[in-house]
């Protein structure tokens, strides 16, 4: 039987399934890959055993990253680490150590995730593999026992929003700029239950860091997951790996939710003021704003391309930081610390005075790193200034793009990059 | 059927499991029972002492958004919070809830205001909502399939035990 009219999700979850998945259908499904993070694994294992589980379902399917508490500062970070580790070798699961990275970032720069895959981490920020053409979404702890259980889970299908990018990036203006316009436009709950798919003329003007930046933002959204199409951009990605998976299209008769235009030429930069990420303005019209904080970093905003947008602002201004402000930089994986090494970025970055940490999450949410005085303001690479996010309730946290974190680096204030230009 | 009194504590839109429990806690311990003295601790901090078994959370849109932790749902549980009213859950917390047996229910929280006094009736044919103050009364369905399974088998851990797998029954041939 042909399925027909079906969205790029439909029918990821159809194949998975053994049916014909429409939206609204409950279906069970057998999971392509689960990751962990040392955040939600050792709640997971927990779980697990809880279940009466002894073996893991298909350890080859199953990774853990340890990404959170990277590097650990405690005897509980540790004894989370160690706990992993145990059951890892028991299972035969593979690990990403401290400070190889973010386990969706190493599911995509590793070729781990692929197209048509159907992907869960116990990690909400898992929809960032959507950049591959898969479908890929967050769940929490006890969906990852019961996915390493049973090799399955259940998934209400969604309904799918599209986003219609159309026109391309006028200069200055970034990937994460088009992102916080996108969550902003839908708002904080607008894709709650709902897939994105990314289509339109002006897709192709994203390269894979950019869409996995969008992909990583629709959760602030609500979304359920955040695919993206086949094309000669994610060829161009996948063709050093092995397994290139099966594309998967829409047809073209596919029923939306509703479409959302992005009239990506239009866009300017932008920032999220605290505490919501939907919470956005031009960066122009944003209140001055002093910083004292800059953080460069996280599954959203610590890719090679991002800290070298953010390097190029910082040489063009003079390359001295503003008095009294700590720029942080963590790369989200191994991998991108050692071509930034490479390319000599990082050094360049040290220079200026830089505090450079080990790979991983970082100050994101206040599980390592550096973490914010008392009333400062932060300006970051990332998805979330939830308050407190950064592990202090007095901080105000910021969100923009490497451009406008990097110009705000150089003086102290809430900028606009293009100042820089 | 059952029949509750519970007094609600109210909260707003867009509470995110950040606010629930805080990142910077969880990592130093898992134990519910220690963690449940930060509850809501970004949004109140005085919120945790005042809270007495039974209480349930009264929210707007979109509560649970943000990070997947699923202590956001075991640490309300830990407090002696059996319910959480709110016009709509994030998907991940949604099914974390469903996941330990903590009762998410979708409902127009509008005219709830803290300390009302809210009776719930729970029985196979949904859940009704009364406020005693307004007189207002909102009855929501069951949930059904799968989910409705783990919330009655009392979550998720007890479910796998006794099915070993997801089932399916709506699509099973009897």
């Amino acid at each position: 039987v042909t399925a027909r009219s079906q969205t790029i999700s439909e029918k990821i979850l159809s194949a998975k399934s053994g049916g014909t998945a429409r939206a609204g259908d409950v279906v069970v499904c057998d999971v392509d890959l689960v990751l962990g993070t040392d955040a939600s694994a050792p709640m997971a294992i927990g779980y697990f055993e809880r279940m009466g589980g002894t073996r893991v379902h298909d350890a080859s399917r199953v990774v853990f990253a340890l990404d959170h508490y990277s590097p650990p500062t405690s005897a509980a970070t540790k004894g989370f680490h160690e706990q992993v580790h145990r059951f890892a070798k028991t299972h035969g699961v593979r690990v990403f150590d401290v400070g190889e990275g973010i386990s969706h970032q190493i599911a995509v720069e590793r070729g781990l995730a692929h197209p048509g895959m159907l992907v869960v981490g116990a990690d909400s920020h898992t929809v960032t593999c959507g950049a591959v053409n898969a479908f890929a979404t967050g769940v929490g702890s006890s969906d990852l026992a019961a996915a390493m259980l049973t090799g399955q889970l259940w998934f209400r299908v969604p309904e799918t929003i599209r986003v219609v990018l159309e026109g391309a990036r006028a200069p200055g203006v970034s990937a994460k700029d088009v992102a916080l316009a996108m969550v902003s436009t839908l708002g904080s709950d607008g894709a709650e239950y709902h897939a994105l798919e990314f289509t339109g003329s002006g897709a192709r003007g994203f390269m894979l860091d950019d869409r996995l930046v969008l992909s990583n933002l629709a959760v602030e959204a609500g979304a359920k997951a955040a695919v993206w199409e086949s094309d000669s951009v994610l060829d161009s990605h996948l063709a050093r790996f092995a397994d290139r998976g099966e594309p998967v299209v829409a047809d073209r008769d596919a029923r939306y939710a509703r479409d959302v235009m992005l009239d990506v030429a239009s866009l300017v930069p932008t920032v999220a003021l605290p505490h919501l990420p939907a919470n956005t303005v031009p960066l122009a019209q944003a209140p001055d704003t002093p910083i004292h904080m800059v953080f460069l970093g996280t599954c959203t905003g610590g890719r090679v391309a991002d800290y070298h947008e953010a390097l190029a602002i910082l040489e063009r201004g003079g390359g001295k930081l503003a008095n009294g402000v700590t720029l942080v930089v963590t790369p989200a994986s191994s991998d991108i610390e050692r071509q930034l090494a490479a390319d000599g970025t990082l050094v360049k970055l040290a220079r200026m005075g830089a505090t450079i940490t080990m790979p991983g999450c970082g100050a994101c949410c206040g599980t390592s790193g550096v973490i914010p005085g008392d009333g400062m303001n932060v300006i970051s690479t990332a998805n979330r200034n939830f308050k407190a996010r950064m592990g202090n309730a007095t901080a105000s946290i910021y969100l923009a793009s490497p451009a406008a974190c990097a110009a705000a680096a150089l003086t102290g204030r809430i900028t606009d990059p293009r100042a820089f230009a | 059927m059952t029949n509750q009194r519970a007094r609600a504590r109210r909260f707003g839109d867009d509470i995110n499991t950040d606010y629930i429990i805080a990142s910077t806690r969880k990592k130093e311990t898992l134990d519910e029972n220690v963690l449940k003295q930060y509850l809501l601790e970004a949004v109140d901090p005085a919120f945790a002492a005042t809270v007495r078994p039974g209480d349930v959370l009264v929210a707007g849109a979109n509560f649970g958004c943000g990070s997947a932790m699923e202590v956001a749902a075991t640490v309300i549980l830990a407090a002696g919070i059996p319910t959480v009213l709110a016009k709509s859950f994030a998907r991940s917390f949604y099914r974390n809830a469903i996941n330990n047996g903590l009762l998410a229910i979708e409902c127009d929280t509008t005219d709830i205001i803290e300390g009302d006094s809210l009776v719930l009736t729970i029985d196979p044919s949904g859940t009704t909502i009364v406020n005693e103050r307004t007189g207002r009364r909102e009855t929501r369905p069951p949930l059904s399939g799968i989910a409705g399974d783990i919330l009655a088998a009392g979550g998720l851990v007890p479910y796998l035990k006794r099915e070993g797998r997801f089932v399916d029954r709506s699509s099973a041939p009897s």
